[in-house]
């Protein structure tokens, strides 16, 4: 980094702190919203797809771009999931696997 | 059988207190990845640290800077933060038995400490007769507090390490996000709309290369697709 550890951007700190505001708004506004009106069995629906969808969103596309190394860690991130059942193993395992390919490839 | 009323006690403060560190500790290489990850990605120390301490947002963060240009690009980064995020408007809601009986600070605060491990908790305390609502607080203020510590242990790593971008190392955040879809999915009604997120999603991204609209228009079209085809889907 060219810049010191204490350095705070403007635009940055606005972002940083919108995205403060919108998690909190999410947070509260469901509970202030729906203790007014119960949502619709539409939108309650919509809201619970969402954030399975989202993920795959991300996932999908940069896993395929991501070639070989992206395509093997993410089958070990997924299996040890899978096996363990823990959120802390196929972050190392994934991204062993990814870096061994990476280390073999070049 | 009439439930207990609410109280906010100590007691309930430090039930939830001790409740905290198995949750902490399943947070530590998640919050070093988003402190890695926000180095990588340009943020200042600082800024990680600040990033943080306002949105205690763990996978919308993650996502989040992983999406992050330097100058930043402002409504893509907060939107897609703000997709993640989503999934609390429908979380608040249970827990309104013991924030209806909240007044002013309490019940916001609780809010702001509420993330998907000790709102599931907290649910737990409820159906089991345990009615105090500091519970909430009690267990999510260790957690932040280590969220906010881990990101910038993360980020010192970071520069230390110093990878080249495209590194494998960052392979570590993708991989959280691939391994989050084993527990996210709920069964094979999720199979099509999530067939329908990817397929959107790279459409998006190839119409619209470098950028991520492909994550917010993917989750949007999914969850809008799973629930038009739940409508009209005959009752089983």
């Amino acid at each position: 980094m060219d810049q010191g550890w204490y350095h705070i951007g403007g635009l940055n700190l606005v972002t940083a702190f919108a995205m403060g505001v919108g998690t909190f708004a999410c947070r509260a506004g469901g509970y202030w919203l729906f203790s007014r009106f119960k949502p619709s069995p539409g939108l309650q629906a919509t809201l619970s797809y969402i954030p399975g969808c989202l993920f795959v969103s991300y996932v999908a596309p940069a896993v395929v771009d991501g070639g070989p190394k992206a395509w093997i860690g993410a089958t070990v991130a997924l299996a040890t999931m899978k096996l363990t059942g823990s959120m802390i193993w196929p972050i190392f395992t994934g991204t062993a696997a990814a870096w061994a390919v990476w280390a073999l490839s070049t | 059988m009439q439930p207990p009323p609410v109280t906010f006690s100590r007691e309930g403060f430090t039930r939830g207190l001790k409740a905290s560190p198995a949750l902490v500790l399943g947070g530590v290489p998640f919050g070093i990845v988003t402190g890695l990850t926000a180095q990588a990605h340009g943020l200042s120390l600082a800024e990680a640290t600040l990033m943080s301490f306002f949105a205690f947002a763990g996978s919308a963060q993650l996502l989040a800077l992983g999406v992050w240009t330097t100058p930043v690009n402002f409504l893509p980064v907060n939107l897609t933060a703000l997709t993640v995020n989503l999934r609390f408007l429908l979380m608040g809601p249970l827990l309104a038995p013991w924030l209806d009986t909240l007044r002013g600070w309490r019940r916001w605060l609780s809010l702001f400490f509420m993330i998907d491990h000790n709102w599931a908790l907290s649910l737990k305390e409820m159906q089991a007769g345990r009615n105090d609502a500091a519970y909430l607080i009690g267990s999510g203020i260790p957690i932040w507090v280590a969220w906010v510590l881990l990101t910038m242990a993360g980020h010192v790593l970071g520069s230390v390490v110093a990878a080249p971008p495209g590194h494998p190392v960052y392979f570590a955040a993708l991989s959280v996000f691939i391994a989050l879809l084993i527990p996210m999915w709920r069964g094979r009604s999720d199979l099509l709309p999530w067939i329908g997120a990817a397929a959107v999603a790279f459409g998006v991204s190839r119409l619209l290369p470098g950028t991520t609209w492909h994550i917010v228009a993917g989750a949007l079209s999914g969850g809008l697709f799973g629930a038009l085809r739940d409508r009209f889907r005959k009752p089983a």
